[in-house]
């Protein structure tokens, strides 16, 4: 049984681009802080930008949930937003519905929840149109590989 | 390839981090889709860009990319600078293009970061 060593969530609002990006910088700089091995750090970073991004992007709230674990880390980001009407085409690279402001920040390219699944050892996606998505993410610590 | 180096060669203006000049670099990304830069990491990377938001340093520092050369005369806003300044990311900016200031670092050994 895992034991819980730190629980942490985080508010994301919906169009804040100039904030966009911060929780997970802040997930990044906590698990730098206890040492975590760089590659870790890394991957729960970029699941957690990316989901991050998503939220600014596409929803109007979402709750950003981070748990670890002496065994491994979870992301999770519940949103209330538009939803995905088609899971598996938003999975696939390069599709997205970005609009040309979005890629002009940087993002918006289709590679988002593919790159989230990149990184996750566990990873699962829900979503309701017209209600909302769920994003969850499991990367599992080195040690425990 | 030590960034004050790559000063000199894309003939940058340093924005921040002129006290890390000394840092080390081997391997560059260029890209303004910073998906494309998380997509395959490259960690200790230099990341050239004409991406200016803050969106560019969090991507720099998600990723463990030291620097970041912002192409085309393109500068950050003051907010962003700040944020590079509190993270030690060093940003540099040059008039050049980025197909010209890949083309330079290449031919002075830097190479991609896979």
């Amino acid at each position: 049984m895992a034991e819980e060593l730190l629980r942490r969530t985080f508010e994301i609002q919906g169009r804040d681009f100039e904030n966009a990006g911060e929780r997970s910088t802040e997930v990044t700089t906590i698990l730098k802080d206890l040492d975590v091995d760089p590659n870790t750090v890394l991957r729960v970073g970029v699941v957690a930008f990316e989901a991050e991004m998503n939220v600014v992007m596409y929803a109007h709230r979402a709750t950003l949930t981070f748990v670890l674990t002496d065994q491994e880390i979870v992301v999770e980001v519940a949103d209330e937003g538009p939803g995905i009407p088609d899971i598996e085409l938003a999975m696939e690279p390069g599709y997205s519905t970005a609009s040309d402001e979005m890629r002009e920040m940087g993002f918006g390219y289709g590679l988002g929840l593919p790159n989230i699944k990149k990184n996750s050892d566990v990873f699962s996606l829900e979503s309701e149109v017209g209600k909302g998505t769920r994003v969850y993410s499991k990367i599992r610590l080195m040690s425990y590989e | 390839m030590r960034l004050e180096m790559l000063r000199d060669l894309l003939r940058c203006e340093v924005l921040t981090g002129a006290d890390a000049l000394d840092t080390e670099i081997e391997t560059a990304v260029a890209s303004d889709a910073m998906s494309l830069v998380l997509a395959s990491p490259h960690p200790r990377a230099l990341m050239i860009t004409g991406l200016t938001n803050v969106q560019s340093v969090r991507t720099a520092q998600v990723a463990y990319l030291p620097a970041i050369v912002y192409v085309r005369g393109n500068r950050p806003s003051e907010t962003t600078v700040k944020l590079a300044r509190d993270s030690k990311t060093v940003l540099l900016s040059t008039k050049l293009g980025m197909f010209e200031c890949c083309g330079i670092l290449y031919s002075h050994g830097i190479r991609d970061g896979n």
